[in-house]
């Protein structure tokens, strides 16, 4: 099993250039963070790009498709968006885009606040080959292979490593 | 039925977690705590919103209530609808039992209209334990008040009501002031603050209206309001249960108001900070003064809105419970049948 460390201020760097070059930057995008590790990278990408309107945070705990199988989970803590999502321009940041469930509860719970006018999706990583949904992300900050499983941890200071586990099957 | 209301195990499954809510008697810290926090997660920090979630999506809930209530039963629903659960209402004091049905009858009919959860309002203390003790292993009961026995949701809201004002209610001295003979309410809220380790719980009011022994609940007696109320933290008064009353335990309403009724002269005994609280319905100039009700430190209302956050919590932990139970159950079965295999193999 090896450990691989990621340069995670260099892909927010990459993140919001690559945003800075998209439409939705000119139209006073509002930003989401999905808890937990969505809410640090979102913190990062929103100083970064300094928008005006407060960061979000969704926590899509009571959103979850498998409550009839694994229950609540126990910190699950309330959802703030501090404005209005009606006809608002959302970009919405998770850590790990994976199966794609995260972003389907996350889009569900922003379609109860109301009905924004777009919604761009941000992963620092994406985890490729695995989705179990047709869901893919606007901008990605690196892109592994399915078989490799990460270890996010922060808020200060935000580290990603990759864990490669194919050795240790094969093994 | 009275001897197996305290029956240990009956609201508690195999690990331990919530399966019933039928009294708070029993019940750990852990418990309690669970469910302050998960009623904590359906309200908005800023704005006191609570939303609507799509967890008990496909779940039956139905509320029968065999005696008038119209506060615990619209917040029962509100909460049950705000879960996303299907909802049905019965006035059952108006229906089938009516025309001689049984109560088990009425219960295994409503059991095959497919209904996963129970919400209980009775007259007789113990009912919902009835209920408990006869249901469907894949159904859950809720007390929503029993005769004189348990009100749980009630006194868990009034502590969700507490920790948000004045904090850990470890630190906190607590007065209930009132009928504490007649009411299911404070018996409840007593278990509630002793599990939750309050300070200081006293209760005051004429002996007419306490328990022999009021000191084997663990609480302070006071018959003097002003002496009662001094540096308190938290004070709950509680209504008068003239229908539960069945001699006359005090002179009249106008003598109860005059020796313990709570006005601005006398919460100014309390800390200065203190919050008044009433489960309500609350009898202007009987048990408590409009200023009063009506005042900065008066969190009234408030409860009744902690009161739908509160019983989501409730709701949603029990069907979490069973979901985890379930899941258990069916990884113990996968491990009995792998190892039967091994055994085979050998």
């Amino acid at each position: 099993m090896t450990e691989l460390d990621i340069d995670v201020n260099e892909l927010i760097e990459t993140i919001s250039h690559v945003l800075q070059h998209k439409a939705i930057l000119q139209q006073s995008p509002k930003m989401i963070g999905i808890r937990t590790g969505g809410e640090w990278v979102a913190q990062a990408l929103h100083a970064k790009l300094e928008l005006e309107d407060p960061l979000a945070v969704i926590d899509i705990s009571f959103y979850r498709d498998d409550f009839s199988k694994i229950g609540l989970n126990p910190t699950v803590k309330p959802s703030d968006i501090p404005w209005e999502v009606d006809d608002q321009h959302i970009i919405l940041v998770d850590d790990v885009l994976y199966t794609g469930r995260t972003v389907r509860a996350a889009m569900n719970e922003i379609f109860d606040f109301g009905r924004p006018a777009s919604i761009t999706l941000v992963t620092l990583l994406d985890r490729k080959g695995c989705r179990e949904l047709p869901i893919q992300a606007d901008v990605i900050g690196m892109s592994i292979e399915c078989n490799q499983t990460l270890k996010v941890s922060g808020p200060e200071p935000l580290t990603v490593s990759i864990v490669d586990q194919s050795e240790e099957e094969q093994a | 039925m009275s001897s197996r209301l305290s029956a240990p195990n009956l609201q508690l499954n195999e690990l331990g977690k919530i399966k019933h809510f039928l009294t708070l008697e029993g019940l750990k810290q852990h418990h309690l705590l669970e469910i302050l926090d998960t009623a904590e997660s359906f309200i908005n920090p800023q704005t006191d919103e609570i939303k609507k979630v799509p967890i008990l999506r496909g779940k039956t809930i139905m509320n029968l209530f065999f005696e008038p209530s119209t506060r615990t039963r619209t917040t029962f629903e509100i909460a049950e609808k705000r879960l996303s659960a299907d909802v049905a209402s019965l006035d059952i004091a108006t229906s089938a039992t009516k025309k001689g049905e049984s109560l088990l009858d009425t219960l295994w009919n409503l059991q095959a209209m497919q209904a996963h959860m129970f919400v209980i309002r009775h007259a007789e203390s113990g009912a919902a334990h009835f209920f408990a003790q006869h249901v469907a292993p894949h159904v859950h009961v809720l007390n929503a008040g029993d005769g004189q026995h348990a009100h749980p949701t009630q006194a868990m809201l009034d502590m969700f009501t507490i920790r948000r004002h004045k904090g850990d209610i470890y630190d906190l001295n607590v007065a209930i002031v009132g009928d504490v003979l007649h009411s299911r309410v404070v018996r409840s809220q007593i278990q509630a603050l002793s599990i939750l380790e309050a300070r200081e719980i006293r209760v005051i009011g004429p002996k007419t209206l306490m328990p022999t022994h009021p000191e084997a609940m663990g609480v302070h007696y006071y018959d003097n309001i002003e002496e009662g109320l001094k540096d308190v933290d938290v004070i709950i008064m509680v209504r008068l249960q003239n229908e539960r009353m069945k001699s006359a335990l005090i002179p009249s309403e106008k003598e109860f108001f005059k020796l313990f009724g709570l006005t601005k002269e006398r919460l100014a005994l309390a800390k200065p900070d203190a919050i008044v609280m009433h489960p309500g319905p609350i009898n202007r100039g009987v048990e408590i003064d409009s200023e009063v009700a009506d005042g900065p430190q008066s969190v009234i209302l408030q409860q009744v809105t902690y009161g739908i956050a509160v019983r989501m919590a409730v709701m949603s932990i029990i069907m979490s419970n069973a979901a985890q139970l379930a899941q258990h159950q069916a990884e113990q079965a996968s491990l009995e049948l792998d190892a039967e295999n091994e055994e085979e193999q050998e």
